[in-house]
């Protein structure tokens, strides 16, 4: 029984490579008679990048939603840093939770509070870090996404572009390990959307967090897969990544429910599948 | 047909007992988000305060001449005191500052509650390791339930005064003739009858409107239904359960 529920994270580790952050093994769901998953899998190891793509309704979010915790899988296990998470209860997931940051599709900011109270939310209300901890962490991660003006506004006062910024600080401020992107970029204009980008490979390769990226824009996708930042004399610096950083970046394509491709994306671009093509062109 | 309909009631009640459960569990076991809490005394409590006002003054004002042209009949109208303490006290105070909650307080929270449900601002707060009942059903039931009869005494007040001006001004009773009959009428069991109602008045409509705001669906378009259904249900379950505790109640004490 115990070998059986661990057996995907202990053949990770049998085989020698690093123990992965996050499994889904033959996770299903459906919605009264519709079925949204049929036993997906997937594998995310730390510090690589899972890109989902998939047409809109292909159940994208509720993949996200169901590596949260916030809804329940009808079949398969779901495994965040080794444990197994879809048997848990609300309580037991709020501690695994701690580790995980999830940018919701519209951002779903707080709009009764201000910027500042949205970032350090976590900070402020779930943890015993001191107020003046809290402001300096607030404006670290505010600064480093770009936004130090914005402090005091309220969400309806932001663009989308902002929002979006925003939620992603509110992600990343209590230092999870693991970050979940749903369309951080849908229906932002390409500079925006590149600005946006360029934080979200920041995170992983200075912060070194290991994120699911899910969109269905694929110039988006195919930047962040592209790209790697760097540290030197002048700050951080995004720049072209090498091919072994790049094949860091899985895509997996969803279509009914199954994964319907697998890959890099020198093979993605390759695929001939005409589902695929049809999806990037 | 309605065997469909028989099962789906059942499991709504179901499930609002449930969050009840679930809300009696955070009061009792915290941690409590005391800003919240604070923010909803404040909300629900100096909030309604203006709408409680108008509605005690005019009922005690319309009371009184009513009540002032039907005693004349009989030759009675300095009992017209009598009449308003008596009505405003056990009735009038608590239903209609229960009504004009179920109005105001039962349908912000749907509002509030649903649109957070169809943003994703509930899903954001779970992830981000807080419950929501804690955080937003609690506070609004405990303001709730403490603050109901706090306004129903403040229109019971506010109604004897409307009833007094009345009284005075427009059928001509001395405010001494008055000031008695309010006092002569007032039982102690009435006025335990009129504090303890508003209790459970407040929480029910509370709770109402925290249960269906949580299960708002479908966008915007589902917290506008929410919020419809939200005032119908509270309203009518203020009128029904005044009913039963005024039965029960009758049995307890008289
Ligand atoms: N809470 C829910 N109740 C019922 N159906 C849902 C719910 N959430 C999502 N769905 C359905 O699941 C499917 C996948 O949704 P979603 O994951 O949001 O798609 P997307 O890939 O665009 O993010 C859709 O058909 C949607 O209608
Ligand atoms: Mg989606």
């Amino acid at each position: 029984m115990d070998t059986l529920t661990q057996s995907p994270v202990q053949a990770a580790a049998a085989q020698g490579v690093e123990a992965p952050v996050l499994v889904l093994d033959k996770v299903s769901l459906a919605f009264d008679d519709k079925v949204v998953l049929r036993e997906v899998s997937f594998t995310l190891l730390p510090g690589h990048t899972k890109i989902i793509l998939g047409a809109s309704g292909s159940g994208k979010s509720v993949m996200l939603k169901l590596i949260v915790g916030l809804l329940k899988p009808d079949g398969g296990s779901i495994y965040v840093n080794g444990e197994r998470t879809d048997t848990m209860s609300e309580r037991e997931l709020m501690k695994v939770r701690a580790d995980l940051g999830m940018v919701f599709q519209e951002g779903a900011l707080f709009d009764s509070l201000t910027v500042a109270e949205n970032v350090g939310y976590k900070l402020y209300e779930e943890s015993d870090m001191s107020e003046d901890q809290v402001r300096q962490r607030v404006e670290e991660v505010l600064g480093f996404i770009g936004l130090h003006d914005f402090t005091d506004r309220m969400p309806s006062e932001l663009s989308g572009g902002q929002r979006r910024r925003v939620a992603i600080a509110r992600a990343m401020a209590f230092k999870p390990r693991i970050l979940l992107y749903d369309e951080a970029t849908t229906g932002l204009d390409p500079i925006t959307a590149t600005t946006v980008d360029e934080e979200i490979i920041k995170l992983r390769d200075i912060e070194n967090v290991s994120s699911v990226l899910v969109t269905h824009q694929l110039r988006d996708a195919f930047y962040t897969a592209t790209h790697e930042a760097v540290r030197d004399t002048g700050g951080i610096r995004v720049q072209a990544a090498s091919d072994e950083k790049s094949d860091e970046a899985e895509f997996l394509m969803l279509r009914d429910g199954l994964i319907c491709f697998e890959g890099n994306a020198a093979e993605l671009r390759a695929s001939k599948d005409p589902y695929l093509k049809t999806f990037l062109s | 047909m309605i065997q469909h309909w028989l099962k789906a009631a059942v499991l709504e009640v179901q499930e609002y007992v449930r969050l009840q459960g679930a809300t009696m569990r955070a009061i009792v076991r915290g941690p409590y988000y005391w800003h919240d809490i604070i923010e909803q005394f404040d909300q629900i409590g100096l909030g309604s305060l203006t709408v409680v006002v108008l509605t005690g003054f005019f009922t005690g004002a319309v009371l009184a001449l009513q009540s002032g042209f039907t005693l004349d009949q009989f030759g009675a109208r300095p009992f017209v005191g009598r009449l308003v303490s008596a009505s405003m006290i056990k009735e009038l105070g608590p239903v209609l500052t229960g009504l004009m909650l179920a109005g105001r307080v039962g349908s912000g929270i749907a509002a509030e509650l649903g649109s957070m449900v169809v943003t994703d601002q509930i899903n954001a707060l779970r992830a981000l390791g807080t419950d929501p009942v804690r955080k937003l059903v609690v506070p609004r039931v405990m303001a709730g339930f403490l603050m109901a009869p706090v306004l129903t005494v403040v229109a019971d007040t506010v109604g004897i005064i409307g009833g007094w001006l009345i009284t005075t001004f427009q059928l001509r009773v001395s405010s001494g003739v008055y000031w008695t009959s309010v006092t002569e009428a007032l039982y102690i069991e009435d006025v335990w009858m009129g504090l303890i109602k508003p209790f459970f008045l407040g929480y029910v409509i509370v709770t109402v409107g925290c249960y269906i705001g949580l299960r708002a669906k479908g966008g915007t378009q589902g917290v506008g239904r929410a919020t419809t259904n939200a005032v119908v249900t509270a309203s009518v379950a203020v009128i029904a359960v005044d009913f039963i505790l005024t039965r029960v109640l009758f049995t307890l004490m008289y």
